[in-house]
């Protein structure tokens, strides 16, 4: 008979070995699937390190690819943290992407200094917007988040596709569903010239060194990890439930704003319904791979887009599907989520008959 | 009540039924039991007593099955009396062994029947028809030998909490239990209730049932059992005949050590402190409501209010507590009446809130003890500067209150969660009485914990009184309000009662209005005159 049982306090190279252990697995596992294809194994392999890091530009897309799972990956850490389960982070950042192309497509003009803030700000705020009505509905009405959030996913793309038929429809774009390109100004510019890689990398960087400190640090901060350890302590302490959760749905809607301003107004520079390959969900795995720590989130981003990116340079190079990147990448959160088990609990294997029981390690 | 005084005079040892010898468990460092040995004999009642996290239950667990011993062995008297091991690790072979358990919690299901709750996992899976006629036949001589009278047609969510431990003990009689075990079953009871089930009890035993009762309540285990076996870390600290058990030489093989008893001094209260004015508080249900509800706490006084557990005290308590708004009627705290229901300003206006539950609305387990303790004040300029937390602070303030309060756990930055539930209860006392409150809501102060935190807990509350601080106390344990009120409210259905002075009224007379009964109605006539503790 296997039983478990808590341990009451892993270790600290559990708790950071285990993930790091967990990756690894998933990526030897791959092995199979590769093999199974056909696939020169030991080559692929090389092909997908190269794929990622082996020259700059392949670094460039790596991190560019990297910079909006940041942001959403955040995005899902600080809402999971409260126990505010937002699965629309793909809608927030099309809103997002969608406000900052509204304002920075010719509406307003200025020098950069104005314009980038300004569609960084629209954006989040659009994106914080989407995720506070149903946060509200939440705590109000007892309205399941998970639902609405889902659901308003697939209205908010349905909207873009509208408004890019429509209103925001390039009129240069001969016939393409897509938006007027952003202005010059408003443009997060290059960080490498001539490379994809954009200032939205250090945004990205400073809103999760920032969300850290904000979290650890910060009264609201503590509120938030209070209320999402233990929504009827916090409450019996004087806590507002209401007011912290509306505060963690603006700041998990903004980040997953921020992500598609990132990708409409650096990566891309106008908007289009293919600007996010699912960037919102990857967002999840991302958190959950970081164990929803906003320093883990840097790291988890970078693995799961070097996968990404170098997958897909491996899957053109010898021909095997691309989809392997989403296989690593699922392998990888099925393996951190038994590896964060085998963290909590230790497994203990008894002999069920007999009068001698044996006790697995202590 | 005095003891039944027939008992047993000594067990014949042909008499032996259950027999655990050095029993052994260890859970990492920490060693459950330790080398355990007790017998039972048929027709005996033996107590279990211990403080919590004595080993009381991991013993029951490895009896039953539900935990496999490192060492020891369980044997159990077969057909021809011969004592046989049973297998370890398997609650089917302990049920087939005649082994029946009465859960604290119970384990029925609600929606269904006394009957089908009885019957359930009995009857063969592979037929097409249940029959429910020869049950029912062996159920009522089961209930007329026994005196267990419950309705079996009712489904159980219609039974009151005493209907519904009868028939869990019914259950475990119909699958032929020759040895019955119950935790903690009074818990939940009135004293009337609890008289019954102890005089069902006795007569269970004198029918050859061996029991084996888990308790801290003394009183109780004084009244029912013939034999008191007591635990103290892990190990058996002490076995005696219940005739030579007094109850001071229990409670200190209980702890190890003098367990200071709290008295409470003449005091002459002062101003009123907490006035409610007819308030209701509509929830639909009785039980979770209050309904016109008046009462007054003074400063220096403790105002005990008594009810069986569900008749109102939650709606009571989060009221106190800022948590709920009264839909009718006046709330009056320290002269001002209150309409901003909001539980951080109470607390910072000087009223200090311990919860029902305190591992679910007292502390955040995954946070550290220093952060659980400066929670309820974590906007004030002292822990905080423009909204950064100032660590230095909370630590110093954790540390000060873990040292006053004696707070046992191995760090300020430890997890609450790895605390035991007494020294979670001190952090919440350090929390809330280091700020010096006039109005302190204690809900069920010293539920579920072991002796020695119990009089800590009780030795704060009188101090906090005759410091000047008005206390209304929740509690369903009798002894700790008759100890500790001045004066004493009943709360039955969601109506408070008349408040009374402690000194006038008795044990019986409390049980009866806990069950409904007001106090001088007819068909009860005046209780007579007793004791008060």
């Amino acid at each position: 008979m296997i039983r478990f049982e808590p341990r009451s306090n892993p270790a600290a190279f559990l708790v950071y070995g285990v993930p790091m252990l967990a990756a690894i697995t998933a990526l030897l596992l791959a092995a199979i699937p590769l093999a199974l294809a056909g696939a020169p194994v030991f080559r692929a392999y090389g092909l997908m390190v190269t794929g990622a890091f082996g020259s700059v530009f392949a670094v460039s897309e790596m991190l560019t690819r990297a910079t909006p799972l940041i942001l959403t990956g955040l995005a899902a850490a600080i809402a999971f943290r409260a126990k505010l389960w937002n699965i629309g982070a793909e809608g927030q950042l099309y809103m997002g992407a969608m406000a900052a192309v509204a304002i920075g497509s010719g509406m307003i003009s200025g020098p950069s200094w104005v314009m980038i803030p300004a569609v960084l700000i629209a954006g989040a705020v659009a994106g914080a917007l989407m995720l506070i009505g149903p946060t509200i509905l939440k705590v109000r009405l007892g309205v399941d988040e998970v639902v609405t959030t889902l659901l308003l996913n697939f209205i908010v793309l349905l909207f873009v596709q509208m408004m890019l038929e429509g209103a925001l429809k390039d009129p240069m774009s001969m016939g393409w569903p897509q938006s007027a390109p952003v202005i010059d100004e408003a443009a997060l510019p290059a960080l490498i010239t001539r490379m994809r890689v954009h200032l939205g990398l250090v945004i990205a960087l400073i809103c999760a060194i920032a969300l850290a400190i904000f979290i650890k640090r910060t009264v609201w901060g503590f509120e938030i990890r209070a209320v999402g350890e233990n929504a009827a302590a916090a409450r019996f302490a004087g806590i507002s439930v209401t007011k912290t959760m509306i505060l963690v749905a603006a700041l998990s809607g903004g980040l997953a704003g921020l992500a598609g301003v990132s990708e409409a107004a650096g990566t891309r520079g106008y908007l289009a319904t293919d600007l996010s390959p699912g960037f919102g969900y990857a967002g999840i795995v991302v958190a959950m791979l970081a164990r929803l720590s906003p320093i883990g989130v840097i790291i988890s981003a970078l693995f799961v887009a070097s996968v990404f990116v170098g997958a897909d340079s491996m899957s053109r190079a010898i021909g095997v599907s691309s989809y392997l990147a989403d296989l690593i990448v699922a392998m990888s959160l099925l393996c951190v989520l038994v590896g964060g088990f085998l963290v909590r609990f230790r497994v203990i294997f008894e002999r069920r008959q007999g009068k001698e029981s044996h006790h697995g390690n202590p | 009540m005095p003891p039944e005084a027939k008992r047993p005079s000594s067990p014949n040892p042909a008499d032996l039924l259950l027999s655990l010898a050095g029993i052994t468990k260890k859970f990492g460092p920490l060693i459950a039991n330790d080398a355990i040995d007790l017998d039972v004999h048929r027709g005996e009642i033996v107590a279990l007593l211990g403080e919590n996290g004595a080993g009381k239950t991991t013993l029951m667990n490895i009896l039953f099955g539900h935990y496999v011993a490192d060492d020891g062995v369980v044997l159990v008297a077969g057909e021809n009396g011969d004592m046989v091991p049973l297998e370890p690790g398997a609650p089917q072979a302990a049920i087939d062994a005649g082994i029946g358990m009465v859960h604290q919690h119970f384990t029925l299901a609600d929606n269904l029947t006394g009957l089908d709750n009885i019957v359930l996992g009995t009857e063969p899976v592979l037929r097409l028809w249940r029959d429910k006629a020869t049950p029912r036949r062996k159920l009522n001589a089961l209930m007329a030998e026994s005196g267990l009278k419950v309705d079996l047609d009712q489904p159980v969510h219609r039974l009151t909490v005493g209907e519904k431990q009868r028939v869990e003990i019914l259950k475990a009689l119909y699958r032929n239990a020759r040895l019955l075990v119950l935790d903690e079953p009074t818990a939940v009871l009135t004293p009337q209730e609890a008289d019954s089930l102890f005089a069902t009890l006795r007569q269970l035993a004198q029918g050859g049932l061996a029991v084996i009762i888990i308790a801290h309540k003394l009183a109780e285990v004084l009244a029912v059992s013939h034999r008191i076996a007591v635990l103290r870390g892990g190990a058996k600290v002490g076995e005696i005949s219940t005739a030579d058990a007094d109850r001071r030489s229990i409670a200190e093989l209980m702890v190890g050590r003098d367990v200071p008893v709290s008295r409470r001094s003449a005091k002459t209260p002062g101003k009123p402190v907490l006035q409610l004015e007819h308030v209701t508080i509509d929830r639909g249900d009785a039980r979770r409501s209050l309904i016109d509800a008046s009462l007054t706490a003074h400063e220096g006084e403790i105002l005990g209010i008594a009810g069986v557990s569900g008749n109102g005290q939650s709606a009571l308590a989060q009221l106190i507590a800022g948590l709920e708004r009264p839909d009718r009627g006046t709330v009056r705290i320290f002269g001002e009446t209150i309409t901003d229901f909001d539980a951080r300003k109470f607390s910072r206006n000087g009223i200090a809130r311990i919860p029902e539950d305190r591992h679910h609305d007292g502390v955040i387990g995954a946070m550290s003890v220093a952060e659980n303790i400066a929670i309820e004040d974590i906007h004030s300029t002292d822990l905080q500067h423009f909204g950064f937390l100032k660590f230095d602070a909370i630590r110093n303030r954790a540390q000060t209150a873990i040292a006053g309060y004696d707070v046992r756990c191995p760090s300020p930055d430890a997890p609450a969660r790895l605390l035991s539930g007494g020294n979670i209860q001190k952090l919440i006392l350090a929390r809330v009485l280091e700020k010096s409150p006039n109005l302190i809501l204690a809900n069920q102060p010293s539920r579920g914990l072991d002796v020695g935190a119990q009089a800590e807990v009780h030795r704060r509350l009188l101090d906090a009184r005759d410091r000047g601080a008005a206390v209304i106390l929740i509690s369903e344990d009798l002894d700790e309000l008759l100890m500790l009120s001045d004066r004493i409210a009943v709360i039955h259905s969601g109506h408070v009662s008349e408040t009374l002075p402690t000194d006038d009224i008795n044990r019986s007379e409390l049980g009866l209005m806990m069950a409904g009964h007001s106090r001088h109605s007819p068909d009860n006539g005046p209780a007579p005159e007793g004791t008060t503790a």
